[in-house]
């Protein structure tokens, strides 16, 4: 058993408080130098920078300076989700790993960090927040609620995530795999999935209601003319994003509602 | 307008700018919470969470993947909520504009997004030297760089934007032919029948989710009965 190993095991090292907020504060900001180059990977420098002060050799030696560029390289993640990669790096650079073990498991954490955030962030807890909003707006809260909501639930879940990436990157080192097992992140995204269909039943006729006001037939032609609309941009597959679709019918309508 | 006018409008499209994607993606950016800011800055927040509800919309389409092009609805919903709050009295027209407005700049945003992360490209290429060398000083600069750009990127943007759109969403109001409720409607329902087509797009894969909808759908409607 490695020195490295038995710490690990015996749960002897640990990162100073002030190490983690620092870590913490710079994992707000990962994607500051994002390029279609290096992707992730000058922000998980960035945020690794703190952790890597407590090299014993100090941040003037060879050992910091290699970890530093090794740890700039090429990465690519779910942005709240590099926090379990930020935690196991530094976990492996503190405890001496070899460089070539380093490198590898950079390239194997890539895929399932991007694939898993994606899923349970991007496609499940974000629109499941706006649109559980959406249901609060058309019910008629007003703005400080709709937004106090918004924020505060969706960033319990950001923050939450990330908090929670920096602890289990750094308890498990480079046996983080492991931790990717979890039920939240293995059902979350089915079961917000889920919640998030319901939401969207309930909003988009209350936010519609509220943004049209009283007057149920009127109501009703509307809530028709969305059914036909949202099956058409089904049924266009994404041959035309709908943003672009709403730019281009919009600008149309404005011409004939000014010139006509 | 005056540069004090806009000056505030952009400082705000800056900062939410800059939470897309670089600091702190907290979500201020998404148009509920970008609207009814803009809308605070004019004086009527609740015009601007009107609005902020209906881009927010349009939105729901919008998935932040990894190197995937998506418009950056932050600066965008930052002067489609100024100008729709701008016109408290929510005249015919109003919210058309204030959508094209935002959708207009969400195109532009997107696009700069692209040039910004060029950008920092080419400063990374430019310390590659100093990268390789294990500098803290280039990890941190270029990190600072890119927020920095960002951040006036969105600031820009915003103004321009809101200088260049605002006299002319005011010009098409003063000029708006069709009747106020059915101007609202259509933009209401351009604006659902994009969420619903991102709906499906998000949901249809998960198991049971299409009865999950139609059950939350009878809950929507039965609570708008009521209303």
């Amino acid at each position: 058993m490695t020195t490295a190993t038995m710490e690990r095991a015996s749960g002897a090292a640990s990162l100073p408080l002030k190490t983690r907020i620092a870590i913490f504060v710079r994992l707000l900001a990962i994607q500051g130098a994002w390029n279609y180059e290096s992707l992730l990977g000058n922000g998980i420098g960035f945020c690794l920078e703190p952790a890597l002060r407590l090299l014993p050799e100090g941040i003037h030696s060879t050992r910091f300076k290699s970890a530093l560029a090794r740890e700039s390289h090429y990465f690519n993640a779910h942005p709240y989700l590099a926090s379990v990669a930020v935690g196991a790096l530094a976990r492996a650079e503190l405890d001496g790993e070899p460089p070539e073990r380093i490198d590898r498991f950079r390239t194997a954490l890539c895929g399932p960090l991007g694939s898993v955030g994606d899923r349970l962030v991007w496609a499940g807890w974000l629109p499941f927040c706006s649109l559980a909003s959406l249901a609060i707006f058309g019910l008629g809260g007003n703005t400080a609620v709709v937004l106090a909501f918004f924020l505060l639930v969706y960033n319990a879940g950001h923050f939450g995530l990330r908090l929670w990436g920096l602890r289990t990157g750094w308890t498990h080192g480079l046996h983080v795999a492991t931790a990717l097992a979890n039920p939240v992140l293995r059902k979350g995204p089915q079961q917000i999935g889920r919640l998030a269909a319901v939401a969207t039943g309930i909003a988009i006729p209350l936010a519609l209601g509220r943004v049209i006001g009283p007057g149920r037939s009127f109501l009703g032609a509307v809530l028709v003319a969305v059914a036909i609309g949202s099956f058409v941009i089904v049924r266009l597959k994404g041959r035309i994003e709908g943003w672009r679709l709403s730019l281009v019918v919009l600008a149309v309508f404005v011409l004939i509602s000014v010139i006509v | 307008m005056t540069a004090l006018d806009v000056l505030p409008i952009a400082i705000l499209g800056g900062l939410l700018g800059l939470d897309v994607v670089s600091f702190p993606q907290a979500m201020i950016s998404r148009p509920l919470v970008a609207a009814t800011l803009a809308g605070v800055l004019i004086g009527h927040p609740a015009s601007g969470l009107l609005i902020g509800a209906v881009l927010e919309l349009i939105a729901l389409e919008t998935l932040p993947f990894g190197a995937s092009r998506y418009p950056e609805w932050g600066s965008a919903s930052v002067v489609g909520g100024a100008i729709f709050a701008s016109h408290p009295s929510h005249p015919a027209g109003a919210m058309t504009c204030g959508m094209l407005a935002a959708l207009a700049t969400t195109w532009v945003g997107g696009w700069t997004m692209v040039k910004l992360r060029q950008t920092n490209a080419s400063w990374a290429r430019g310390r590659r030297d100093a990268l390789e060398a294990g500098s803290r000083g280039a990890v941190t600069s270029l990190q600072l760089m890119g927020m920095t750009a960002d951040l006036v990127r969105g600031a820009a943007l915003t103004a321009v934007a809101y200088t260049l759109l605002a006299p002319l969403a005011d010009f098409s109001i003063a000029h708006w032919k069709v009747d106020a409720r059915l101007s609202r409607s259509m933009a209401i329902t351009v604006a659902a029948s994009v969420a619903g087509g991102a709906a499906w797009k998000l949901f249809h894969s998960t198991h049971g989710a299409r009865w999950f909808f139609v059950g939350g759908l009878v809950v929507g409607l039965f609570m708008l009965f009521l209303r």
